[in-house]
C-alpha cells in the first residue's frame, strides 16, 4: 500500500460526499414535483408520457397499486427484451449480422437486465446486435435504474409521510428518475466520455493489420452512451467482454474516476434525499455514514491484500502486489478500489478479474453483495436494501431503551419486521441454496474451471452476484450452459423482486402510521451510536449467514496460501 | 398501603414443581406456541431417534452423539424451565388467592326489607341480585354498596389488613368477592356472577392462563422464526458444500451447529420473560387485564397525576401566621390555636402544631377554660370557640370578613387581610382569616404540602422522556404555584371529566400514548381513553371496569413503578436477543474448524479458542448454549435494571453489556467448558 494510493481512494471517497448533498437537493425537488433547471424542457414531455399512459402526476397510488404497476412495467420489459434478442437476425442495425440469442441465454440476459443485474453469459460484441444493446439493454439500462429510484423515493415517503394511504405515484417516479436524474448526468457524461477517447459511432467492426502481420477485428459501436447509463445505473453490464478492462470502455484515469463515482452517486445521493424528505438532513448522514465505514473498510482490506501480494509467488522471485487479471494501467490499488466500488454498489462493471484477486481481496466483494448490496448500493435498491437492516436493528435496540421500537417515529411493530426478515431471507434462500444444488449437480460442476475452494467460490460468487442483483462475474465459471442461465435468471428475479415487494409492503404500513413525537425516551437514530449499531446488525444479521460457505471458499483458500497451496 | 411482597427468585417451593412442569411441557402443543424451541425439539427428536437407529445398527463410538442429544433434550428442557418457574411464582400467588373463593353461603334478599332473605350458595348468585351482607360475612361476590356502611377487610386481594371503608353512592361503592365485612352492614348488587369476578379474573392473569402473546412479543417471535429460517439455509446447505469439497458432515453435528446458532437463549427466556414481567406487577399489588396495557405503560409519553394524594399529601397544613398591623404574630398564634383545639380536621390540628412549634403556645384544655366550640358549618363557613365573653373565629377570607363588617369591623385591617391572602394564593396556598371579638388579627396560611422527593420523580420521569400533567380541581393561579413548587410540565386547573377526557384526546392526537389513574365514576370515560388507565381498588365499579390496571393498594404514586416495569420488559427482551445474537460468533469460531476440519485442515486456523479436539469443540458449544439458558433465567425473571438516564445513554449501556458481552462471554465460556470437558474425559 503507498500513500499514493490512498490519497487516490480519499479522493473518489471526497468527491462522493461533495456530491452526495447537492446531487440529493436536486432529486428532492425532482421526486417533490417542483420546478427545477430542467422542467421548461422536460416538463412538457414528462406530460406527454402521463398522457400517453394514462395517469396523472398528482394522482397517489396505494403501495399495492406501486406494486402492481412497477411489476406490469417490468414484465412489459422483459418481454420486449426477449423478444428483441430472439429476433435481431431479421432486425434492422446488425453490421455484424448477429443470429437470434438461444432461448436460455435470451431468458437469462432478459432477466439480467430488467432486474439491474448485468449479469452477462453472452460477449456483447459476439453476440449482440447494435439494435439489441441499444433498443433492448441500454433502455433497460435506463428504466431498470429508473425502477430502482422510483421504489427508493416510494419507501422515504413512507418514513416522511404520516398517517398516509399512499407512496406516490410509480409512473410519475420512474418518468422523473429516468428524465430528470439519469438522462441529462448521461448526456453530459457520455461527452466527457467521447472527449476522453471512448467510442461512439454504428459503424462496422474495423479490420486491422497489426504490426505482426496478423489480421485484427477491432470491435467498436455506440459505447460512450453506453458507459454511462452502465454505471450511473449500477447496471454493469459492459459493451465488450472485458467491461472497464477494455481500452475502449476505459481509456484514461479521468473515464476510470468517472466510472467510479458515478456508480456511487446516486446511492449516495439518495441518503441526503432520504435526510431532507423526512426533514432532518442528518438521519440521512447516519445512514450513508454507516455505508461509507463498511465501504472504506471493505476498500483497506481489499487494497491490503492486493498490494500485499501471493507470498507463493513472492518466493518465486517476484516482488510486489498481485497483477494477475489486473490492467497494469490502473495496478492495484485503482483495481482494488474499483472491485470494492462495483460490489458494493451492486454494479458489476469491472476493471480487474475479480477471478484473479486474492482470496482475502476476493472475499470483500463476496461479502459486499452478500449483505444484500446496501453499501451504498445498486440505485434505489442500496437505499430500500439498508431501510430493511434499519429496521432490524431498531427493533432490537428500541427494545433496549425500554419502548416499542421506532424510527423517524413510526412504531416498527409485528408487519414491519415481518416485511424485513421476508426481504433479508430470500438473499440465503437464493445465493445459498442455487449454489448448494449446483455444487453437487455434474453439469454444473462441468463448468467450473479451477479445483478445490477457489472453484467452489467461482460458483458462490455467481449466484451471489446473480441475487444481490451486482452482475459482475469472478470469471472462470462458464455460465452460458442452460443449467447456469435458468437457474442465474431465476436468482437475479428473486433478488431483485422479492426484496421490492415485501420493501413496498413495508413502507406502506409504515406511511399509515401515526408520528410519535420525539421525546428524551427517543433514542438518537442520527448519532455514532446508532451508526455503529447499524454496522454491527448488518455484519452480524447480515454476514454470520454466510460465515461457513466463505469459510469454504475464500477464507480456506487463504489459509491454504499461507500454508504455502494454491487452486 | 402495602409493600411490594417479597419473595426469592430462587425459592424451592417455586423450582421443585418447575422440574416437573419442565417435562410437562415436553407436550408438542405446549412446544408450539414457541416457533424457535419447537424447531430445537424437532430436530433433537429426530437426532435422537437417528441415534437410536445407529445404536441398534450396533455402531461403534456413539458416546459422542449422545452426549450431543443429551444435552439437546437439556436445551429444550431449560427452556420448559425457565416458562415453569415463572408461571411457578404466579401459580403459588393463585393459589393464597383461591383459598379466599371457598363457598359461600349468601344471603339473597327477597324484597326492600332487610330482615327477609334466603340463604342460597355464592356461585349460584346472577346478575343484578341484591344481596344483604353482615359482620362476619364474606362478601359473596363482586357487586356494588347500594345501601349502607361498612369496614371490610380487604386482606384477601390487597395484602393489606386494615379495613377499609365501603359505603353506598360515591366513589367507594365498590366491593370484590371473598372480602370480609368486619361490621356494620351493607347491601349489594351483584356485578358478576361465578367465573367472572375480579378474583376469578386475577388468578387466571397471575397463573397466566389467559396468557396471550403482546404484539411486541409477536413481532419478536417474527423476528426469532426469520433468524431461525435464515440459519436453516445457513446450515441445511452445508452437506452440500462439504461433499464438493470432497469430505461429508454427520447429521449430528449439523444439528449441533444448527441449535447453537438459532436464537435458543432469547427462544427459550422469551415467555418467562413476559410471565415474569406481570408477576413484577402483582408483586407491587398492580393487576394488569392484559399484557398488552404492560408494555404500553413502557411507552407512555404523559402521565396524568391528580395532586392530591400524589403530588400533595392528603390535607393541607398551615405553615405561617400573617398578623395585620397592631396585632403580633404570638397574639395571632394564640387566637389560632384556641380557635381549632376542638377542629380535629387535619387542618385545625396543624394549626395547633405550627402555634406550639414557632412560638411554644402548648395546647390546652378547652373544658378547663370553659370554653364553647363553634363548629364549621356550610352557612357560616367558619368555626371558633367562645370563652370568658371573647368569640375567636377562623375561617374562609370572605366569610370572616362578612362576620367582622357585620359587627362594624374597619375597614383598613380589611384590605390588609385581603392583601395578605392574595399574595398567599399567588404563592399556591390557602389563607384562612381570623377574627376576635369583631376584630381581624390576621392570616393563617395554609399549604399544600408536596411529598418529599416527588420533585426528583418527575425530574426522573423528565428524563425517561415522559411529561408529567398535574391533574387538580383548583383554581390557576394555585394550580401553577402547586405545579412549578412539584416540578411537573404541566397542569389542569379547575379539572372536570369533560377537560381531562379531552386534554387526553388532545396528547394522543399528538401521538402520544397517556397513562392516568382514576378512581370515581366520572374517571371512567378518561380511563378508558387512557392508554393506560390504573384504577384505584377502592374506586367505583364502573372506574375499575373501564381502567386496563387496578391498583390494589390504590396508590396513585404506582403509575411511575409500572411505566418503569413496562419499560423493564422491553428492555429485557431487547438485551436477551441482542445477547443471544451476538453469542453466534464465538459459536461459528468453534463449530466451523470442529465440523470442516477433516477435509480441510488449514481450516484449524480459526479456531484460536484453541479448543481440544473437534469433538470437544462441539460439545463445549453446545453445552454453552444450554448452560447460558439457565445462568440468564434469574435476569429473565427479575429484569434487566431500568436506568432514568435517557434513551441514548440507555441504549450505549446495554449495547456495551449485551452486545459486546454477548461476544465476548462465550468465547470464555466455551473455552472453560472445553477444559472441563477435557480434563474429566468425556471426549
Amino acid at each position: 500500500m503507498t500513500l499514493n494510493g490512498w490519497i487516490q481512494i480519499l479522493l473518489f471517497c471526497g468527491i462522493i460526499v461533495a456530491l452526495a448533498r447537492p446531487l440529493g437537493g436536486y432529486m428532492t425537488r425532482v421526486f417533490a414535483g417542483e420546478r427545477t433547471l430542467l422542467s421548461p424542457v422536460l416538463h412538457p414531455v414528462e406530460r406527454l408520457l402521463y398522457g400517453a399512459a394514462g395517469t396523472h402526476e398528482k394522482e397517489e397510488q396505494h403501495w399495492t397499486a406501486y406494486v402492481a404497476a412497477m411489476l406490469l412495467f417490468n414484465l412489459a420489459g422483459f418481454l420486449a427484451l426477449y423478444a428483441l434478442q430472439r429476433l435481431q437476425g431479421i432486425l434492422p442495425f446488425n453490421p455484424a449480422g448477429m443470429g437470434a440469442v438461444p432461448a436460455d441465454l435470451a431468458f437469462n440476459t432478459a432477466a439480467s437486465f430488467v432486474a439491474n443485474t448485468n449479469w452477462q453469459n453472452y460477449g456483447g460484441e459476439s453476440t449482440m446486435s447494435y439494435l439489441t444493446q441499444m433498443a433492448g439493454l441500454a433502455v433497460q439500462n435506463f428504466v431498470s435504474a429508473a425502477t430502482g429510484i422510483a421504489i427508493a423515493v416510494a419507501v422515504i415517503r413512507a418514513f416522511a409521510r404520516r398517517s398516509a394511504r399512499t407512496l406516490g405515484n410509480f409512473w410519475a417516479d420512474l418518468v422523473r428518475s429516468a428524465l430528470y436524474v439519469l438522462l441529462p448526468i448521461c448526456v453530459i457524461g457520455t461527452l466527457v466520455l467521447v472527449w476522453q477517447g471512448v467510442p461512439q459511432n454504428l459503424g462496422s467492426y474495423t479490420v486491422a493489420t497489426t504490426l505482426e502481420g496478423v489480421q485484427q477485428t477491432i470491435a467498436q459501436g455506440p459505447v460512450a452512451s453506453q458507459m454511462m447509463i452502465k454505471h450511473l445505473g449500477t447496471n454493469g453490464g459492459g459493451f465488450f467482454n472485458a467491461n472497464a478492462a477494455h481500452p475502449f470502455e476505459n481509456p484514461t484515469a479521468l473515464t476510470n474516476l468517472i466510472h467510479m463515482v458515478a456508480i456511487f452517486a446516486i446511492g449516495a445521493a439518495l441518503t441526503n434525499v432520504f435526510g431532507r424528505m423526512v426533514g432532518n438532513e442528518k438521519q440521512g448522514w447516519a445512514i450513508f455514514t454507516a455505508m461509507g465505514l463498511l465501504f472504506v473498510a471493505g476498500v483497506a482490506v481489499c487494497y491490503w491484500a492486493e498490494a500485499t501480494g501471493n507470498p507463493l509467488v513472492q518466493a518465486l522471485g517476484l516482488q510486489g502486489g498481485n497483477l494477475e487479471g489486473k490492467e497494469a494501467r490502473f495496478g492495484t490499488t485503482l483495481s482494488a478500489l474499483f472491485a470494492v466500488v462495483t460490489t458494493a454498489a451492486s454494479c458489476g462493471a469491472v476493471n480487474a478479474m475479480h477471478d484473479s484477486l486474492m482470496p482475502l481481496g476476493g472475499l470483500i466483494p463476496l461479502i459486499n453483495m452478500m449483505l444484500g448490496e446496501i453499501i451504498i448500493g445498486g440505485v434505489g435498491a442500496g437505499f430500500y436494501g439498508i431501510i430493511l437492516f434499519v429496521v432490524i436493528a431498531v427493533f432490537v435496540a428500541g427494545l433496549m431503551v425500554g419502548r416499542t421500537p421506532e424510527y423517524l417515529g413510526k412504531k416498527i411493530e409485528a408487519k414491519e419486521v415481518k416485511m424485513a426478515m421476508l426481504a433479508v431471507l430470500c438473499l440465503p434462500l437464493s445465493m445459498l441454496g442455487f449454489t448448494a444444488v449446483a455444487v453437487v449437480l455434474p453439469d454444473a460442476v462441468a463448468s467450473i474451471a479451477n479445483p478445490g475452494p477457489h472453484g467452489f467460490s467461482e460458483v458462490l460468487y455467481a449466484y451471489t452476484s446473480a441475487t444481490a442483483n451486482n452482475g459482475s462475474a469472478f470469471g472462470g465459471l462458464s455460465g452460458n450452459t442452460v443449467w447456469y442461465n435458468l437457474t442465474l435468471g431465476l436468482a437475479m428475479l428473486m433478488g431483485r423482486f422479492l426484496v421490492i415487494i415485501p420493501a413496498l409492503a413495508l413502507a406502506g404500513s409504515v406511511a399509515a402510521k401515526k408520528v410519535v413525537p420525539e421525546s428524551a425516551g427517543t433514542f438518537p437514530t442520527h448519532g455514532p451510536l446508532f451508526i455503529g449499531l447499524l454496522i454491527g446488525v448488518i455484519l452480524i444479521v447480515g454476514g454470520l449467514t454466510f460465515f461457513p460457505a466463505l469459510a469454504l471458499g475464500p477464507i480456506v483458500e487463504h489459509l491454504a496460501m499461507l500454508a504455502g497451496q494454491s487452486f | 398501603m402495602s409493600h411490594p411482597r417479597s419473595g426469592s427468585i430462587l425459592d424451592a417451593r417455586i423450582l421443585v414443581p418447575a422440574l416437573d412442569g419442565a417435562f410437562r411441557k415436553l407436550d408438542p402443543r405446549s412446544l408450539a406456541r414457541n416457533p424457535v424451541m419447537f424447531v430445537v425439539a424437532v430436530v433433537t427428536a429426530l437426532t435422537t431417534i437417528l441415534l437410536l437407529r445407529d445404536w441398534l445398527a450396533g455402531a461403534a463410538h456413539l458416546g459422542f452423539s449422545f452426549q450431543i442429544v443429551l444435552w439437546l433434550w437439556f436445551t429444550v428442557l431449560f427452556a420448559n424451565f425457565a416458562e415453569a418457574v415463572a408461571e411457578g411464582r404466579g401459580k403459588a400467588q393463585a393459589d393464597s388467592l383461591r383459598k379466599t373463593r371457598a363457598e359461600t353461603q349468601a344471603k339473597l334478599l327477597n324484597g326492600a326489607d332487610r330482615s327477609s332473605y334466603t340463604l342460597v350458595p355464592g356461585p349460584s348468585l346472577k346478575l343484578n341480585d341484591v344481596v344483604l351482607v353482615e359482620a362476619g360475612d364474606i362478601i359473596p361476590s363482586d357487586g356494588e354498596v347500594i345501601e349502607g356502611i361498612a369496614s371490610v377487610n380487604e386482606a384477601a386481594i390487597t395484602g393489606e389488613s386494615a379495613p377499609v371503608i365501603r359505603e353506598s353512592g360515591g366513589d367507594r361503592s365498590a366491593v370484590t368477592g371473598g372480602t370480609q365485612v368486619l361490621s356494620d352492614w351493607i347491601r349489594v348488587r351483584i356485578t358478576a356472577t361465578a367465573g367472572s369476578t375480579f378474583i376469578d379474573r386475577m388468578i387466571a392473569l397471575v397463573e397466566g392462563a389467559e396468557r396471550q402473546k403482546t404484539p411486541n412479543e409477536i413481532a419478536l417471535n417474527i423476528l426469532l422464526a426469520g433468524m431461525t429460517l435464515i440459519f436453516v439455509l445457513a446450515t441445511a446447505t452445508i452437506p452440500s458444500f462439504a461433499s464438493y469439497a470432497g469430505g461429508a458432515i454427520p447429521v449430528i453435528v449439523l444439528v449441533a451447529l444448527f441449535v447453537t446458532l438459532i436464537p435458543t437463549t432469547i427462544g427459550a427466556l422469551l415467555s418467562a420473560i413476559g410471565i415474569a414481567g406481570m408477576d413484577r406487577l402483582v408483586r407491587f399489588n398492580v393487576l394488569a387485564m392484559s399484557g398488552r396495557a404492560v408494555e404500553a405503560a413502557g411507552d407512555v409519553d404523559t402521565l396524568l397525576l391528580d395532586k392530591t394524594g400524589t403530588i400533595t399529601l392528603g390535607n393541607r397544613q398551615a405553615t405561617a401566621f400573617k398578623p395585620v398591623r397592631g396585632v403580633s404574630e404570638h397574639d395571632l398564634a394564640d387566637a389560632a390555636q384556641l380557635a381549632s383545639l376542638a377542629d380535629e380536621t387535619p387542618e385545625g390540628r396543624s394549626i395547633v402544631v405550627l402555634a406550639k412549634e414557632q412560638h411554644g403556645i402548648r395546647a390546652r384544655d378547652l373544658v378547663g377554660l370553659n370554653a364553647h366550640f363553634v363548629p364549621f358549618t356550610a352557612q357560616s363557613r367558619m368555626s371558633g370557640v367562645d370563652h370568658d365573653g371573647s368569640s375567636i373565629r377562623k375561617g374562609a377570607v370572605d366569610a370572616v370578613l362578612a362576620h367582622v363588617r357585620a359587627s362594624g369591623g374597619e375597614a383598613e385591617a380589611a384590605r390588609e387581610v385581603q392583601g395578605i391572602a392574595e399574595e398567599i394564593a399567588k404563592a399556591g396556598g390557602t389563607p384562612l382569616a381570623v377574627a376576635r371579638d369583631g376584630k381581624l388579627l390576621g392570616v393563617i396560611q395554609l399549604k399544600d404540602i408536596v411529598k418529599g422527593g416527588i420533585r426528583e420523580r418527575f425530574a426522573e420521569l423528565r428524563r425517561m422522556g415522559i411529561r408529567t400533567v398535574m391533574i387538580t380541581g383548583d383554581n390557576p393561579m394555585t394550580a401553577a404555584a402547586i405545579a412549578a413548587e412539584a416540578g411537573v410540565d404541566d397542569f389542569l386547573a379547575q379539572a372536570t371529566p369533560e377537560n381531562k377526557l379531552a386534554l387526553i384526546r388532545e396528547e394522543q392526537g399528538k401521538g402520544k400514548l397517556v397513562a392516568m389513574c382514576g378512581d370515581g365514576t366520572n374517571d371512567a370515560p378518561a380511563l378508558a381513553q387512557a392508554d393506560v388507565g390504573v384504577a384505584m381498588n377502592t374506586g367505583t365499579v364502573a372506574a375499575r371496569e373501564a381502567g386496563n390496571m387496578v391498583d390494589l393498594d390504590s396508590d396513585p404514586t404506582k403509575l411511575i413503578e409500572i411505566v418503569e416495569i413496562g419499560k423493564q420488559l422491553l428492555m429485557t427482551r431487547g438485551a436477551l436477543t441482542t445477547f443471544s445474537i451476538a453469542n453466534d460468533i464465538a459459536k461459528y469460531f468453534a463449530i466451523i474448524p470442529a465440523m470442516f476440519i477433516a477435509f480441510y485442515p488449514q481450516l484449524g486456523g480459526l479456531n484460536f479458542m484453541q479448543l481440544a479436539t473437534p469433538q470437544s469443540a462441539i460439545l463445549s458449544a453446545i453445552i454453552f448454549n444450554a448452560l447460558i439458558i439457565v445462568a440468564l433465567i434469574p435476569l429473565a425473571l427479575r429484569g434487566v435494571k431500568y436506568r432514568p438516564v435517557g434513551a441514548g445513554a440507555l441504549l450505549s449501556r446495554n449495547l456495551l453489556v449485551y452486545g459486546l458481552g454477548g461476544i465476548i462471554v462465550p468465547f470464555i465460556g466455551i473455552k472453560a467448558i472445553d477444559m472441563a470437558v477435557t480434563a474429566v474425559g468425556l471426549i
